[in-house]
């Protein structure tokens, strides 16, 4: 049900507007998308656990819950780096499939918005891997869905002042119109 | 003096860091869904913007080029608790509207693209002006947006009602609405720029 809701009828690109940047700036193409999905989901999936600990064990006994957002972001910036590392050391055909997209999560703010939400509604160790495994599904749904639609949107003709951007808005808000649907799951 | 004008007036228009750079959209369309949320957005982004901006620059002679990103990282950090923790305090209704986008300043592209782009490579005051040109271009986009999207969702402005037989249309205020609202304004500012262009 948790992961329903999270790749679906709360789906972190179209209801919660976060990780709009690689939305609208990787969406050109189907295959990076999926490359970006795969690298968001492992990334958000350990940032979860990593920050889980650090919340509940380091800074709730010792007091220092307003040290929450420089101590998450710092650790997913750490964290990204290690991936980084140890994928190009040990998985290199996995590193060229999705080197690139690493280093841009850092400033995805998805993964740092997951982490505090799962802070927020008080989830537990494994609600929170359920959780973020179910935002990044629904991350990797928009972007292909988008990109989909951004490849046909290239054949068709466009009134001048609505290219580019303009007409990828558009097609946003539609998709979005759609996924607001799925709300009638929750009851 | 005239260059401060200069760098003001650039993050206006010229680099307007939400409709032209087309960075830091998630707050603005998260938030915009009336003008209230929209200006107090602005503000505490603006606090954030301006700031970072000044110590970014005013650290660089003993930054390490290499741990750059980081040190970066922590000064927009220490001025986003600072918003949170202030906003939480005095205006805990409009933290409540605002929810976790105050926190996410943190990783707003915008303000760190300045970091990178502009403070770490110009003196003190220029790097103040471009704080505050970016902050004004952020403020009157999340504003334009928010004016539209209350207006046609719900009818008012600011929470007046406008035109009393105006039947508003829900959606604008919901996620869809959104997104037409900043492809609406983008088209929009496309088209202006061609006509002062032309003349």
């Amino acid at each position: 049900m948790l992961f329903i809701s999270a790749s679906l009828i709360n789906n972190i690109v179209f209801m919660r507007f976060l990780a709009l940047c690689p939305f609208v700036g990787m969406s050109t193409q189907i295959e990076t998308s999926i490359g970006m999905g795969a690298a968001v989901t492992f990334v958000m999936v350990m940032a979860s656990v990593v920050t889980f600990f650090i919340y509940y064990y380091i800074l709730v006994p010792l007091n220092l819950l307003f040290l929450r957002t420089i101590s998450f972001i710092l650790v997913i910036a750490v964290l990204v780096q290690l991936v980084e590392m140890v994928i190009k050391k040990f998985l290199s055909s996995l590193y060229k499939a999705m080197g690139i997209y690493l280093p841009l999560i850092t400033t995805n703010c998805a993964i740092l918005g997951v982490t505090l939400l799962n802070i927020n509604y008080g989830h537990n160790l494994i609600e929170a891997i359920v959780y973020s495994l179910g935002v990044s599904l629904g991350f990797t749904i928009a972007l292909i869905l988008l990109a989909s639609i951004r490849d046909r949107l290239s054949y068709s003709e466009i009134p001048e002042f609505w290219k580019g951007y303009p007409i990828v808005f558009i097609s946003a808000g539609l998709l979005a119109l759609i996924f607001l649907g799925f709300q009638g799951l929750a009851h | 003096m005239r260059n401060f004008f200069k760098y003001v007036v650039n993050g206006i228009f010229k680099e307007n860091p939400v409709l032209i750079l087309m960075i830091g959209l998630c707050s603005v369309l998260a938030v915009s869904t009336s003008v209230e949320n929209a200006i107090g957005m602005g503000l505490a982004f603006s606090f954030v913007m301006i700031f970072s901006n000044l110590f970014v620059s005013l650290l660089r002679p003993i930054t390490p080029n290499e741990i750059r990103i980081p040190i970066f990282i922590i000064v927009i950090g220490t001025f986003t608790t600072i918003v949170d923790l202030v906003i939480s305090a005095y205006f805990p209704e409009l933290y409540k509207a605002l929810g976790i986008f105050i926190p996410l300043i943190v990783v707003n592209c915008i303000i760190i693209g300045r970091a990178e782009a502009f403070a770490y490579r110009h003196s003190v005051l220029e790097s103040v002006a471009d704080g505050i040109g970016i902050s004004l271009g952020y403020i009157w986009a999340i504003v334009a947006l928010g004016l539209i999207r209350e207006f046609l969702g719900n009818g008012t402005i600011l929470g007046k009602v406008i035109f009393s037989g105006f039947d508003p249309a829900k959606v604008f205020t919901m996620p869809p609405g959104a997104f037409w609202g900043i492809g609406l304004l983008i088209g929009l500012l496309k088209w202006f720029e061609k006509r002062v262009s032309r003349r």
